[in-house]
């Protein structure tokens, strides 16, 4: 919390331009400030991280050893109930990360902060929407967060999982519960599909003279094609979950077989949201990872359009493979091996980005600043998460993996260990430029390293548990999956440590800090965020730059 | 369906006494058999000794890393494809990435190479890397593609049809060629499991009986909410979807007899993490017995019974006018 109220000092008392700043309660809760709604919006993902985190140790503790540890315990309750609480924490956790933690801190953090400045643009287009999409997300939080303290059916809280499935949703749990699970989704797509819309017309609109689309730094082009995604897929999630909300409350049947629905299409509804949302989650890590490969290679990105139309790509067969997610739900075969194939494409656009960002490196005078090493630690994470989607990617094969740990295993290394590798990247890269204070190099580097080996540790053994049948979304194991739990444990432990690492070193920079120059990274850093002062006053580019 | 079942019970009203003729034990197992049940509590014959469960098959093992060991054909295909083929291809790919960074990392540091070069293209290496992965993922894909039709190929028919309905929070299988009784399957307790030997959170009550080497039509359908059947002994898993009938077929291999354990594998509520299913595969001649043993009767099997009573049953009972239905039975059970 301390990281918190300092980071509004540091705001508040930072004076190191002459522009006129509102008052607190004007500046930060009626904020129009493309850079205030970006820090307020990683404060909120830090806290909600925070949450989300904290669950996940809760789920790790109970998965410590076979039978049952603290359920009860953390429920307050016995039998069925406090088993409820195994699904509550699930579905909190899933919730959190993706909604309230990665969103957040990727699109409304870095991109607000940092779009409009690499684009040579005073602000965002719509700054009072901006304000709007970042407030609409506080009611959400609250709702999902207080969704657990009503009834869900069996227990307290919404107990069916992130992808809130049919009938498990409707008939299967009664109460307010899920009701206020869903409306907070709601709120959630609103905040998000707002946000797309201001960022699509800022890169249309705003660009300074010069800044031609194939100019834009890659940042820039993965926050593009971001916004397109949620602009498309958002509203396909809105209907599918007010479809839940009528069959729950009204008596619609569009989920239900009793009157004619199916619950498969609710899944393909959700996956046809939920799919392009994996890779929402990522484009904008991309993007941040290729601007630190190429700053601290001191070198300009390998293959710039090849990189910029990859992400496009990605995009857009993003759209087209969504069933991959509902291999057992009983499709054709045909179907099957239509969603084999074209899952597969989406790895060579993927390839293309890995090797363009070793490519980068080739060549390059390379320093390996904390940023650069959480860029490293992403491109080797990813391509192991990525290799693994490969293999869940074959129908045939998913049959066995499908529902396992394995599964677990692949998107926390894609999430867990990209996503949120690119987010401490771009975390440690822009921290100085946003605070004007340097996070302590050596704390940095001890946090990637704790983090680095604990992740691994926390993950890998789930390959390994899911090849030998543990299905997700258990409380409880057999005695015979006792071992890999019992490592991943560590490292958990292990991961929690780094965290602590990192809130000591943002106390450190706030409290002691060397005070940042304008561009502290040197030579390779070449976007337009590095020729303003550290952090940049509170309206740049009043006289537009000219880019040549 | 209705015709179904008053001809079954119309079969069991003459057949019992036969049985019961010819049985000498009473009946220990328990048994939930559609036809047995609407009427006189039948005497069948004993079922054949239920199997042990053999280490590392059917279940995890402590400290393992890799499949389970298959014991279809399709599984060993599967397995085959994944430990043969997509194994080796994703961890040369990982290591190859790992050992670029790392080469690069260590041969482009700032001290060896403190002036960094500005190359930002060269069109053949960008036509290599996406061709190559190409290449990879048509090689990979091939076989992929192969493993699917086969998966998908119907099943004979002569197929053993098994109806797996999930509930909240226990498997109910029926067994449709064979009088369609049906066996409730829930989990056992922790404390009877480690009586029985078998490894908690697995063993249930009453497993699923399948013949060995036969193949298996699994129809899986769920009356709450979506669960999923799952066997990854058989590479078998299947979602219990509500108002859908999804069929899959596995053939067990001869000689595999034995228990073989899966979970539910799709989150249906508070209990989920407790309902396994445990599917005991056993001989021909034991699944008969067992067949037997819960009043159903076999397809094959049929004609000869329906023979037999018809001359022993022509003598006491004159008074049932079940002799049609006894005709009409084996041909409404095969359906």
């Amino acid at each position: 919390m301390s990281d918190i109220a300092a980071t509004h000092d540091g705001h508040a008392h930072d004076h190191h331009d002459a522009d006129h700043k509102p008052g607190f309660f004007a500046r930060w809760i009626m904020s129009t400030n493309h850079k205030d709604i970006g820090t307020l919006y990683l404060i909120f993902a830090i806290l909600a991280g925070i949450i989300g985190g904290a669950i996940s140790g809760m789920m790790r503790a109970e998965l410590a050893q076979p039978g049952l540890q603290w359920l009860e315990l953390f429920s307050g309750a016995t039998g069925d109930q406090a088993l409820h609480m195994w699904n509550v924490l699930i579905t909190a956790h899933g919730l959190i990360m993706v909604f309230f933690m990665v969103m957040p801190a990727m699109i409304g953090g870095f991109g607000n902060w940092f779009v409009p400045i690499m684009i040579g643009a005073p602000d965002m287009a719509f700054p009072r929407m901006n304000n709007v999409s970042f407030w609409l997300l506080v009611p959400s939080f609250i709702l999902l967060l207080g969704s657990s303290f009503v009834s869900g059916g069996t227990g307290l809280g919404a107990g069916t999982g992130w992808t809130v499935y049919a009938p498990l949703s409707t008939s299967g749990s009664q109460g307010p519960s899920v009701d206020m699970a869903i409306l907070s989704l709601h709120l959630a797509g609103a905040s998000s599909i707002l946000g797309a819309v201001n960022f699509i017309t800022t890169i249309f609109n705003m660009r300074a003279p010069g800044m031609t689309l194939h100019k834009m730094p890659l940042f820039v082009w993965s926050i593009l094609v971001t916004a397109f995604l949620l602009l498309l897929a958002l509203p396909v999630l809105a209907a599918a979950i007010t479809m839940l909300l009528t069959d729950r409350n009204f008596g619609t049947t569009f989920f239900d077989p009793a009157g004619g629905g199916d619950p498969v299409l609710y899944q393909h509804l959700f996956w046809f949201f939920g799919h392009p949302e994996v890779y929402i989650m990522i484009l904008p890590g991309f993007g941040i990872v290729s601007q630190i490969i190429s700053t601290f290679s001191k070198k300009p990105i390998f293959g710039y359009l090849g990189m910029a139309y990859a992400m496009v790509a990605i995009g857009v067969v993003g759209f087209v493979v969504w069933a991959h997610h509902m291999f057992t739900t009983g499709m054709t075969v045909n179907t099957k091996m239509y969603f084999t194939a074209a899952t597969m494409v989406i790895a060579v656009p993927t390839g293309i980005k890995i090797f363009s960002w070793i490519a980068t490196m080739w060549g390059g005078s390379l320093s390996f600043k904390t940023p650069m090493m959480w860029s490293l630690g992403f491109i080797f994470m990813f391509t192991v998460g990525g290799v693994t989607g490969v293999v869940l990617a074959n129908g045939g094969v998913d049959n066995y993996m499908h529902d396992t740990y394995y599964v677990v295993a692949h998107f926390h290394y894609v999430l867990s260990l990209g996503a949120v590798f690119a987010l401490f990247a771009g975390f440690t890269y822009w921290f100085a430029k946003m605070s004007g204070r340097h996070l302590s190099e050596a704390l940095g580097q001890l946090h990637f390293w704790m983090f680095f080996v604990g992740v691994n540790i926390l993950f890998f053994p789930m390959h390994f548990l899911g090849l030998q049948g543990m299905p997700r979304r258990v409380p409880d194991y057999p005695e015979a999956q006792a071992y890999w739990n019992d490592i991943a444990t560590y490292g958990y432990l292990l991961m929690a440590a780094s965290m602590v690492v990192f809130f000591v070193n943002i106390a450190y920079a706030f409290m002691a800090g060397r005070k940042a120059e304008g561009n502290y990274w040197g030579e390779g850093a070449t976007t337009l965020e590095w020729t303003l002062s550290s952090p940049p006053p509170y309206h740049q580019f009043e006289t537009l730059p000219k880019i040549g | 369906m209705k015709m179904l079942k008053s001809a079954l019970i119309a079969f069991s009203l003459v057949t019992t006494p036969v049985v019961a003729v010819a049985a000498i034990a009473p009946v220990t197992a328990p048994v939930v058999a559609a036809a047995a049940k609407s009427t006189v509590k039948a005497v069948l014959p004993e079922a054949p000794t239920a199997l042990a469960p053999a280490q590392g098959m059917g279940q995890p093992v402590n400290g393992q890393i890799g499949i389970q060991p298959q014991v279809t054909d399709l599984g060993q295909e599967a397995q085959w494809f994944h430990d043969a083929l997509l194994m080796p291809i994703i961890t040369v790919i990982s290591l190859f990435v790992l050992g670029l960074l790392f080469w690069v990392g260590f041969r482009f540091r700032k001290a060896a190479n403190p002036v960094a070069s500005k190359t930002t293209h060269n069109t053949f290496i960008e036509i290599v890397w996406t061709l190559v992965p190409v290449l990879i993922l048509v090689v990979i894909s091939i076989p992929s593609i192969k493993l699917l039709a086969a998966q998908y190929k119907p099943p004979s028919k002569d197929a053993v049809t098994i109806k797996a309905i999930g509930n909240q929070w226990y498997w109910a299988y029926e067994y449709p060629d064979h009088g369609g009784f049906e066996v409730v399957s829930n989990m056992l307790p922790d404390a009877e499991a480690i009586k029985r030997d078998e490894p908690r959170l697995l063993a249930v009550d009453n497993r699923m009986i399948v013949p060995v080497d036969t193949e298996i039509k699994m129809i899986v359908t769920s009356n709450d909410v979506i669960h999923a059947f799952a066997v990854p002994a058989f590479w078998t898993k299947m979602d219990a979807v509500p108002g859908r009938l999804n069929e899959v077929t596995f053939k067990v291999q001869e000689g595999k007899e034995g228990v073989y354990y899966g979970q539910c594998s799709e989150l249906c509520g508070a209990r989920h993490g407790y309902m396994p299913i445990a599917v005991e595969v056993v001989s021909k001649e034991n699944f008969a017995k067992w067949i037997a043993s819960k009043g159903g009767v076999m397809p094959g099997a049929v004609k000869t019974v329906t023979a037999a009573p018809a001359a022993v049953v022509a003598a006491p009972t004159p008074t049932l006018p079940a002799a049609p239905a006894v005709a009409a039975a084996p041909v409404a059970a095969t359906k």
